[in-house]
């Protein structure tokens, strides 16, 4: 075994992570001794920060696809799709919230935070151990909390994370001490050595470890049943903190449970029925929540849920079809853009959130009314739009994985929550324009509109990024 | 050559949205121009169609190599004549005039995006791309539905959204069953009709094939998955009933010929009879239901789902003589091809000359009409010619198509074939009463004023009507391409 710098400990291969950490106390630095007028010069420190670090991750596709430091942290090229991902999200939020944020004297610590969150996510996709599943989880939680209180004045703001801390509070205490209950059980608590030492190990505890586990990672996916901070976020949080956080932490979460599944005995866990059940939950609990919200900010928090749940089938067909790590990264990708561009849209419109006061949009912005219908139709999955190709590669790893009645789940889902996406596109295409729409700056619109770009052009050129994923491997799988 | 037919109504379709400077006139003209393209397109691909077996004229570019997925089109003896229909009936509606709501780059724009996914969706020869087209058309009809229909056409625009997307999500997961079952994986068409991978009677097999009758029945629509369709009808625009009528149906029964009898026909001819049935139910049923309406466009839609059931009663029939009977399936499934075409072109012209009562009374309902005959001969004529030519009156398009389904029907299911005949009897009752009572008899003094058919309507409806006596009387032309295919089809795999 060597030491610091040696064989196991290669600072290299976390040389991003390492990075991000000296961004964002580097930017923190200079929030803090700015003035208030160039606090915004910390959102630009903070997109130096992830574009640099977005190089340092890119480099590292196609490495030796292997376990790092002492087997804790993976370098496989799922990890750098997620950290190239997570950070893109980071950077569109940033884009996102310059203008939101404009006049707030203190927002250059936001920024601050923000990396950090994107940090805590990142360190949750490459965990190879418990530890650092811990470590990313409470790091993204942390931070989440004081981001969704970011408007300090706002009673909703506070409210919103308020609610997000104590089911934070709640399930991250049961994620450590379901990981208690495996390193107990296993004596280690790298991810390829318990792989090794939970066969045969005691089945009730085994049990109650893992579910403990999945429930501290549903909570920062946002799946049933830790799922009901996501509308309260979503409505309350400021709204480019509710479009990061729920996309960012959802990334990380489900690499997370993907890497933890796959080192259970599986003849002694049955964790596939258990996320395939999870994911039928939250696809239905989260679209049938958003039929009838006339809020679009609460609709979009519940939309959110449900698309955690067609997330989670790409989990469950892991180890039994090939599409499985292809589909969840274009998942997630496809998610990401279209959520983002979603969020914008809210965002250009001053945070607006009755459905009501859509009537009119495609008058006076018709532009950010298409970039609303491409997001929402690329959620539903219709064709060629991103979230098709997405949904088309769900499908068809949770049909080939022996999971038929998922699929058809999925399906009738997917038709009802057209149904919810449409009420809010109704008014804004077919209602006359019934009071001027106040926006909020070129930023945010030319940000938002880049994303529903991306959910076109990413549906149409699927194949490259397809081709990228299809060689991913899952360590230590 | 083909892609052109697809990408320049597309290309055109944007440029509406992006340039602000056009008036009604102009973007009329602009829509047309984009629309004569592709029926050039499909003129000359009938010219160079080879009518061998197999797909010709075919462009192919990979899209999707990890998942087997091509950008890949070309033609055979069944869709080649659907596209052109297609081609034919989109430029005609493009001008026919309506009301456009003060909209008119929206309106061409959704006219011609919708153009594009319909041409795409029977040129299509890649089951990804098939769906990528099939879904889109949704979106397009959506709009056109929503905003430029009268009535509660939110509503029925929503409903039509919601059952159709259902039913091709159904369908995507039989597409996803057959390309998990290809081996190497696939969505091409030619690949997959040479693999037949689910073709046989195991559980799996007949579990895609119900997933794709469902899927297909919706769009068909065979009952009872039709509730969508009258709605949808009633509130659309003229035009956009037409295409909805005359090309959008015709996705779903192209589905059964080109999907499950030409890459699961063992598994078909399973079913056969089931599905033949459901066929009758449907020719019956929408032949009755029709008969009990007083709104023009509900009974022209009813009458739809009587027509359909005489196109999956032709493709059923087809499927079940497959290797024993060849003559009479060859014949029914021509026959069958061809109704898609006749219904296409007859129903348009119907559901065109709909639209024009609209804008002239803002009713569909024929007991407020009557007497109207005397004052406008042009449209009487032509609604006359319809729907005799809707009723099968030898001689018209419609005659020649619903007789080669019954003749070939009664070689194979001489029971259902009776039965099915009651159809063409009420049928029959239903259009001479229509056509009693909006057009003969008192004209009511509201009506006194009523206009005849102005010329752009009358140069509009001209090549469709002619189309539908030149191919009731001369019908070679047509049925020679067809029998290409059907012919091969039918001698099985």
């Amino acid at each position: 075994m060597g030491g610091m710098g040696g064989m196991d400990m290669p600072l290299g291969s976390v040389g991003p992570e390492i990075f991000l950490i000296i961004g964002a106390v580097v930017t923190l630095l200079y929030a803090l001794f700015a003035p208030r007028r160039a606090q915004a010069g910390a959102a630009v420190l903070a997109l130096l920060t992830l574009a640099v670090t977005a190089a340092g991750s890119a480099v590292m596709l196609q490495g030796a696809q292997e376990l790092t430091f002492y087997d804790t942290y993976a370098a496989d090229d799922v990890a750098v799709w997620a950290k190239l991902i997570i950070l893109v999200v980071g950077a569109v939020t940033i884009g996102l919230s310059v203008e939101w944020f404009a006049t707030d004297p203190r927002h250059g610590e936001y920024y601050a935070l923000l990396l950090l969150s994107v940090l805590g996510a990142i360190v949750l996709a490459g965990a190879a151990d418990l530890m650092g599943i811990i470590l990313g989880l409470l790091l993204s939680s942390a931070t989440g909390y004081v981001l969704a209180a970011f408007h300090r004045t706002s009673a909703r703001s506070g409210e919103a994370a308020i609610k997000y801390y104590l089911l934070g509070a709640l399930t991250n205490g049961a994620l450590v001490y379901g990981a208690v209950l495996l390193f107990g059980l296993g004596a280690t608590t790298t991810l390829v050595g318990l792989t090794g030492a939970l066969p045969g190990a005691d089945t009730t505890a085994l049990v109650a470890g893992t579910a403990l586990m999945v429930l501290g990672l549903a909570f920062k996916l946002g799946a049933v049943p830790a799922h009901a901070w996501v509308p309260d976020v979503a409505d309350g949080a400021p709204a480019p903190v509710a479009a990061f956080l729920t996309v960012a932490p959802k990334v990380g979460a489900l690499i997370a449970i993907s890497r933890l599944v796959l080192a259970l005995p599986e003849d002694q866990v049955g964790w596939r029925l258990l996320i395939a059940v999870l994911a039928a939950a939250t696809m239905t609990l989260g679209n049938l929540a958003a039929l009838w919200q006339d809020d679009v900010r609460r609709l979009l928090g519940w939309s959110a849920v449900s698309q955690s749940g067609y997330g989670l089938m790409a989990v469950v067909a892991l180890g039994r079809s090939d599409l499985a790590i292809p589909s969840m990264l274009f998942f997630l990708v496809a998610y990401a853009v279209a959520n983002l561009a979603a969020f914008g849209v809210v965002i250009e419109l001053r945070g607006r959130a009755d459905r009501n006061t859509y009537a009119g949009l495609a008058t006076a912005q018709p532009l950010l009314a298409l970039a609303l219908v491409i997001s929402f139709l690329s959620l539903v999955g219709v064709p060629p739009l991103a979230g098709f190709t997405a949904k088309l590669a769900l499908f068809g790893a949770a049909i080939d994985a022996g999971y038929t009645w998922l699929a058809v789940l999925a399906v009738v889902n997917t038709v009802v929550s057209l149904a919810y996406y449409l009420r809010v596109v109704a008014p804004a295409y077919f209602s006359p324009l019934a009071a001027p729409v106040p926006v909020l700056g070129t930023w945010a619109k030319g940000v938002t509109l880049a994303c529903a770009a991306a959910v076109v052009l990413l549906g149409l050129l699927a194949g490259p990024l397809l081709e990228s994923f299809d060689v991913s491997e899952l360590r230590p799988g | 050559m083909l892609s052109v037919a697809i990408f320049l109504p597309l290309l055109g379709a944007i440029a509406l949205l992006l340039v602000k400077g056009f008036t009604e006139r102009t973007a009329r003209l602009f829509a047309i121009g984009a629309s004569v393209v592709p029926l050039v397109v499909m003129v000359v691909a009938w010219v160079r169609y080879d009518g061998g077996a197999g797909f010709d004229l075919v462009e192919s570019v990979p899209w999707i190599p990890t998942l087997g997925v091509g950008y890949k089109v070309g033609v055979d003896g069944v869709s080649l004549p659907l596209a052109a229909m297609t081609a034919l009936l989109f430029l005609v509606c493009v001008a026919y005039p309506v009301d456009l709501r003060g909209k008119p780059r929206h309106y061409f724009a959704a006219f011609l995006f919708l153009e594009a996914a319909s041409l795409g969706v029977f040129l299509a020869l890649d089951l990804f791309l098939f769906y990528v087209f099939f879904d889109i058309s949704l979106v397009g009809m959506y709009f056109l539905i929503a905003v430029w229909g009268h009535g509660d056409s939110q509503r029925s625009a929503l409903k039509f959204f919601l059952y159709t997307l259902a039913g091709s999500l159904v369908m995507l997961l039989a597409i996803l069953g057959l390309y998990l079952a290809s081996d190497p994986r696939t969505f091409d068409m030619a690949e997959l009709i040479r693999q037949q991978p689910l073709n046989g009677d195991g559980l799996r097999s007949g579990l895609v094939f119900l997933a794709f009758v469902v899927g297909f029945g919706v769009k068909t629509p065979i009952v009872p998955f039709h509730t969508w369709l009258p709605p949808a009808h009633v509130d659309a625009p003229g035009p956009a009933s037409t295409v909805l009528a005359g090309v959008l149906l015709k996705m779903g029964t192209y589905g059964f010929v080109r999907i499950l009898l030409s890459m699961m026909p063992e598994t078909f001819q399973r079913f056969a009879l089931p599905v033949a049935i459901v066929g009758v139910v449907s020719i019956v049923y929408g032949a009755l239901v029709a008969l009990g309406q007083s709104n023009i466009k509900r009974m022209i839609a009813y009458s739809s789902v009587n027509h359909m059931g005489y196109v999956i009663l032709g493709v059923a029939a087809a499927a079940a003589g497959m290797g024993s009977d060849e003559d009479g399936a060859r014949l029914a499934l021509s026959g069958a091809t061809l109704e898609m075409v006749a219904h296409g072109l007859i129903t348009g012209a119907l559901f065109l000359l709909a639209g024009s009562i609209w804008s002239r009374a803002e009713t569909y309902e024929v007991d407020e009409l009557g007497g109207l005959a005397g004052r406008a001969p042009a449209m009487t004529g032509a609604i006359g010619l319809a729907a005799f030519a809707s009723l099968g009156l030898p001689g018209l398009a419609g005659f020649v198509a619903e007789f080669q389904i019954f003749a070939g029907t009664f070689a194979i299911y001489p029971v259902l074939a009776g039965i099915a005949l009651l159809g063409i009897v009420i049928t029959a009752a239903l259009f001479l009463r229509m056509l009693q009572k909006a057009f003969l008899g008192y004209l009511p003094d509201r009506w006194l004023a009523w206009p005849d058919l102005t010329r752009t309507e009358v140069v509009a409806l001209a090549p469709v009507l002619a189309l539908v006596v030149v191919i009731g009387v001369a019908p070679s032309w047509v049925l020679d391409v067809i029998d290409t295919t059907a012919s091969t089809l039918v001698n099985g795999p």
